[in-house]
């Protein structure tokens, strides 16, 4: 059951996804002074997003981790970081591909790309923690502080652009308080197009959940065999 | 309340007496930050104009390394002989123990600051007394941010295998927001231009990172350290 679901989110994603690239190709057109490279925000924006509720997701589940001594959503929030960082590179990526393009140049030392990197950097760090601690509860413990702790990070980094002058572009979204600044076709194709990239997230993490569950078996299995 | 207080200065006074009669890691901090310092020299030219420029990021980078190497001592200390586990279970409220490690780890720090600040002067021509007033604020804000972080990453890592490794690959990402604010900050406080403008987001910053980071560690240090 739980893999039909699964597929059936996976068949619904791609066929969005289709739809979405038709749309954005063939009817919505070029912007006035950037011409077809700003193409890039419908990815740019929507991987942010989605990063950003994994991040969400992992820091409850977090607290929940220390609330309820659960390791159940430990895993939960480990998996949740690591397809949250896959999204965060995917966002990174094509920044720089836009930067390259627009600004002529890939990176550039502005708040708000320096504090999406230090986001990166912050989940990369509490991944690699966990590998340093094997006893099971200890990790959860521990890397559950570290991950609301990082949190902070992804917070500054949503509003970076409203605190700073930054290179990167100011607010155009209309739910930040922007209003009139975009086509709302094209603000609505950048809403459009998350909710393919939310289901995949949804999909990679349940795998990775399952992968965590056998591996919680298989240590469970070892106890065994290594106690009798 | 007053009784909490006690206690927390009872552990700061306990921390910092200790490191005081063997001074092992605050000779080691202030020798380390000289060797750095002088190490900078070498990277490039101490005598040019330039220097200024970067001399806040240059100062900070110095006391961020020697800080790394006073909070890591901070509950290491305590490994030998069982300390930390009498420690957790004496009546203590663990947030007192870990606010008076965190107020020990402070004074340490400026110590080691205000003893590498006049060297840092000497060694690159900056008057860094323009603004007295200023640089005392980033100082005691920033110590502070990065002893209330730092004593919580040292109570984390306390029992890991890779310890030395781990504290500063956590510590550093999460400190550069009140890093940058101070880099900002001393770089325009070591010149004589006012502190101004776009700059009052950087002191912001530094407040709120205190404010949120001070109360968050509170609120966390109990599952930090009951296991």
């Amino acid at each position: 059951m739980r893999d039909k679901l699964l597929a059936g989110a996976g068949a619904l994603a791609a066929v969005l996804f289709v739809r979405n690239l038709y749309v954005m190709f063939m009817q919505i057109g070029d912007e006035v002074d950037q011409g077809a490279i700003y193409r890039i925000i419908y990815f740019h924006v929507p991987a942010f997003f989605t990063a950003g509720m994994c991040y969400i997701a992992s820091m409850l589940a977090s607290a929940y981790t220390l609330w309820k001594k659960d390791l159940r959503a430990d895993a939960f929030a480990m998996s949740a970081t690591e397809v949250g960082l896959a999204f965060a590179a995917v966002n990174l990526l094509t920044g720089m591909i836009w930067g390259r393009i627009i600004w002529g140049i890939w990176w550039a030392w502005d708040p708000r790309l320096t504090w999406a990197l230090i986001s990166w950097l912050v989940y990369f760090g509490y991944l690699g923690l966990r590998k340093a601690i094997d006893d099971p509860s200890e990790r959860a413990n521990i890397s559950a502080v570290v991950n609301i702790f990082a949190f902070t990070s992804v917070a500054i980094t949503w509003k970076a652009i409203v605190w700073w002058r930054t290179q990167h572009p100011a607010p155009v979204l209309s739910i930040r308080g922007a209003d009139g600044k975009i086509d709302p076709a094209m603000e609505a194709m950048i809403y459009t197009n998350w909710i393919p990239l939310l289901l995949m997230a949804t999909i990679f993490i349940a795998i990775r959940l399952r992968q965590e569950r056998a591996l919680r078996e298989l240590d469970a299995m070892r106890r065994w065999a290594h106690s009798t | 309340m007053i009784r909490f207080l006690k206690l927390t200065m009872a552990v700061a006074g306990k921390d910092i007496r200790s490191e005081w009669r063997t001074k092992e890691s605050l000779n080691a901090s202030i020798a380390f930050s000289i060797v750095v310092l002088l190490l900078f020299s070498f990277a490039f030219d101490p005598a040019s104009e330039s220097t200024k420029e970067f001399a806040g990021g240059l100062l900070w980078l110095v006391f961020m390394f020697a800080g790394a190497l006073i909070v890591n001592r901070s509950f290491a200390r305590e490994l030998p002989n069982d300390c930390l586990d009498v420690l957790i279970a004496s009546p203590l409220p663990m947030a007192a123990l870990f606010l008076g490690k965190a107020i020990a780890c402070f004074t340490l720090l400026m110590v080691i600051e205000l003893i590498s600040l006049p060297v840092f002067g000497i060694f690159y021509d900056i008057t860094w007394w323009n603004q007295p007033g200023w640089l005392m604020l980033i100082l005691t804000m920033t110590t502070w941010a990065m002893s209330v972080v730092g004593t919580l990453f040292s109570a984390l890592t306390v029992n890991l295998r890779l310890r030395e490794l781990m504290l500063p690959m956590l510590l550093y990402p999460m400190l550069i927001p009140a890093l940058m604010a101070a880099i900002q900050l001393t770089t325009v406080v070591l010149t004589t231009d006012p502190v101004g403008g776009d700059n009052y987001t950087w002191v912001k910053l530094l407040v709120g990172f205190d404010i949120i980071f001070t109360s968050l560690s509170l609120a966390l240090v109990d599952f930090v350290l009951v296991r």
